[in-house]
């Protein structure tokens, strides 16, 4: 049982850190982005790619969790404006659906991109895994790595908290959120804000990807795992909702934990079968709110 | 123009291009008759997904259906023992039509990205059940089907392919037919109202529920069928089939041709397995981004899909 929670808690934080950027980009851009899971892909490879080639034995710790962040700062600072400024932005006030269809194309072109890039060989970068040893909890052994996964979604969580409700950047993304057409009759620079959101957003992915890469061996197809796993999360959570992306993230994180546990080979169905449950009973996820339909 | 008339007119359509392709058909090499079996067939789920979408619903789960209809025509093989393909591809329809009706009521409440993003869940949990129960399933590897026989007929193995041509040929035409009187009844025209405005249906007195479950019911269909020839002319099924790249696919597909008419999926499923073929073939580093790449062309300059080209044609003639 605690073996189920511990786990739950760990998968939920790393899922927290990777669905996050996208319920972000949903709110603010309106547009939900196929692509992020290709975005946590190129975080995942930039990382790894820098850690085998600038981290070697005998460094310090701290070194590898600096070039991690790199990877991930170049992959989404890079990324993010390019694709808003070049693509997305052409098709704002279009259908929802044509939308998604876009960042779809974008899927597909991202996810060659890597390959061309990066090879299709794996990537290991184990080494500020391994280096940092296990830690028992109760009877179990636990990676310490995982420890710094939740801090690291906790500081994630806590600063786009801050960031949303207690900066004036976050207030005018507020105010886009709510309504677009006030806030640019209020003289707010709204082409500015969604470039800025994107961004963070595709940070976001990129640094879940970043930092998931020394746990994982980093190969082609691992965008596609996340965008499913995190479309679950944040339609649980509500589109948009940064409170709805953490309840969802620990609701199925515990779920897939408790799968694997009693029922290993259902653990995607598990995740699906919450999903389902709740959007039956709150259609718009756990803190989504209900668009009004127009005549 | 009285309903009649206009159904005359329509068989006439698919009449014609059912007799050019079966004309067609001895004339082809070996492997571009079997690319033009598997098209036609997967022009089917296209057509599904594309009635879908004319009622504003993306579905990127449609392969829960081919892949249900692929896996129930497996199955009636092996435990059954059936080996009619007609019969086989009737328990396809029916096994289609049958999930569709269990879970239609709660997806066809969800619009826009959640219906989207609902049916390619459903499609996955059949992805992984199928991956997971190894010893039903076969797992990753799938089952393989083997040669059905054709009203009674056991091809040689010279012939199979061509059988199954025209057994596809036979099943597609039919379909046509049936999605085009479908289009000019009073569902398929409520159906792109949906997409307009529902609560203005509403008020009209229309049931959207109704009309969305319907459009639902048949799309399954359809995609069962074509998920059913799937099976028999390429011989295997496997779980990527419920894989939401699948669907993924069959959506290109219906970009590419467009929604407008029944016969523009079918253009753009042709056009998209003859490009598929073409580029996996020849650049299989790039081929996935050079999908994205006319995807993005289509969205972006020719929204309404390749069929736009030939109504604008027309429509200029007429003039």
């Amino acid at each position: 049982m605690s073996a189920i929670l511990v786990d739950g808690v760990v998968y939920a934080s790393w899922i927290f850190l990777v669905s996050v950027g996208l319920t972000l980009v949903f709110g603010v851009l309106r547009i939900l982005n196929l692509a992020h899971g290709s975005l946590y892909a190129v975080g995942a490879y930039m990382g790894a790619w820098l850690v085998v080639r600038y981290f070697h034995a005998g460094m310090p710790l701290a070194l590898s969790f600096a070039l991690l962040l790199a990877g991930a700062l170049i992959a989404g600072l890079v990324l993010g404006p390019l694709i808003e400024r070049l693509l997305l932005r052409h098709t704002y006030g279009r259908d929802e659906v044509m939308q998604l269809l876009v960042t779809y194309a974008l899927f597909l072109i991202l996810g060659d991109l890597t390959k061309l890039v990066w090879g299709v060989d794996p990537y290991y970068a184990y080494a500020p895994y391994s280096m940092l040893g296990n830690i028992s909890v109760g009877t179990i052994p636990y990676p310490r790595y995982d420890l710094v996964l939740i801090g690291i979604a906790v500081i994630v969580g806590v600063a786009l908290w801050l960031i949303t409700n207690r900066t004036r950047f976050g207030r005018l993304m507020t105010a886009v959120i709510r309504d677009r057409e006030i806030s640019t009759a209020l003289g707010i620079n709204v082409p500015l804000v969604c470039t800025a959101a994107f961004t963070i957003g595709a940070v976001l992915a990129a640094l879940g990807g970043a930092f998931t890469a020394p746990t994982i061996s980093v190969v082609p197809g691992i965008d596609v795992t996340v965008i499913v796993l995190s479309f679950a999360v944040v339609v649980i959570g509500g589109l948009g909702s940064l409170e709805g992306a953490a309840l969802g993230s620990l609701i199925v994180g515990i779920a897939r934990a408790a799968a694997v546990h009693l029922f290993p080979d259902l653990d995607l169905v598990a995740i699906y079968l919450v999903m389902t449950i709740v959007l039956i009973f709150k259609p718009q996820g756990l803190f989504g709110r209900a668009e009004v339909k127009r005549l | 123009m009285s309903a009649d008339s206009g159904h005359a007119r329509r068989l006439l359509g698919v009449a014609i291009l059912v007799a050019i392709l079966a004309l067609l058909g001895p004339r082809l090499v070996g492997w571009t008759q079997f690319l033009l079996t598997v098209a036609l067939g997967e022009s089917l789920a296209v057509i599904g997904v594309a009635l879908l979408m004319r009622a504003g619903l993306v579905s990127f789960g449609q392969g829960l259906f081919s892949a249900a209809g692929a896996y129930a025509v497996a199955y009636a093989m092996r435990l059954w023992g059936v080996h009619e393909a007609f019969v086989l591809l009737a328990v396809a329809i029916v096994t289609s039509i049958v999930l569709a009706a269990v879970i239609g009521p709660l997806i066809c409440r969800y619009r826009q990205i959640f219906f989207a993003m609902i049916s390619l869940a459903f499609s996955m949990v059949l992805y992984s059940i199928l991956l997971k129960f190894n010893a039903l399933t076969g797992g990753s590897d799938g089952m393989e089907v083997p040669a059905a026989t054709v009203l009674g007929f056991h091809a040689s193995a010279g012939g199979l392919a061509a059988s199954y041509y025209y057994l596809t040929l036979a099943w597609f035409g039919a379909a046509l037919f049936a999605t085009a009187v479908y289009c000019a009844s009073p569902v398929g025209y409520l159906a792109r109202a949906v997409r307009d405005n529902e609560i203005r249906l509403e008020y009209l007195g229309a049931s959207v529920r109704d009309v969305t479950f319907r459009t639902y019911l048949f799309a399954a269909a359809l995609t069962g069928l074509s998920g059913g020839l799937f099976a028999l002319s390429v011989g295997h099924v496997s779980p990527t089939l419920a894989y939401w790249t699948k669907s993924g696919e069959f959506i290109f597909a219906a970009l590419l041709g467009g929604t407008s008419s029944p016969f523009a999926p079918v253009v753009g499923t042709v056009v998209f397995e003859s490009l598929n073929s073409y580029l996996s073939a020849s650049f299989p580093n790039v081929w996935q981004m050079a999908l994205g790449v006319v995807m993005l062309a289509i969205i972006l300059l020719l929204p309404r899909g390749l069929w736009s080209i030939y109504q604008t044609l027309a429509a200029r003639r007429a003039r």
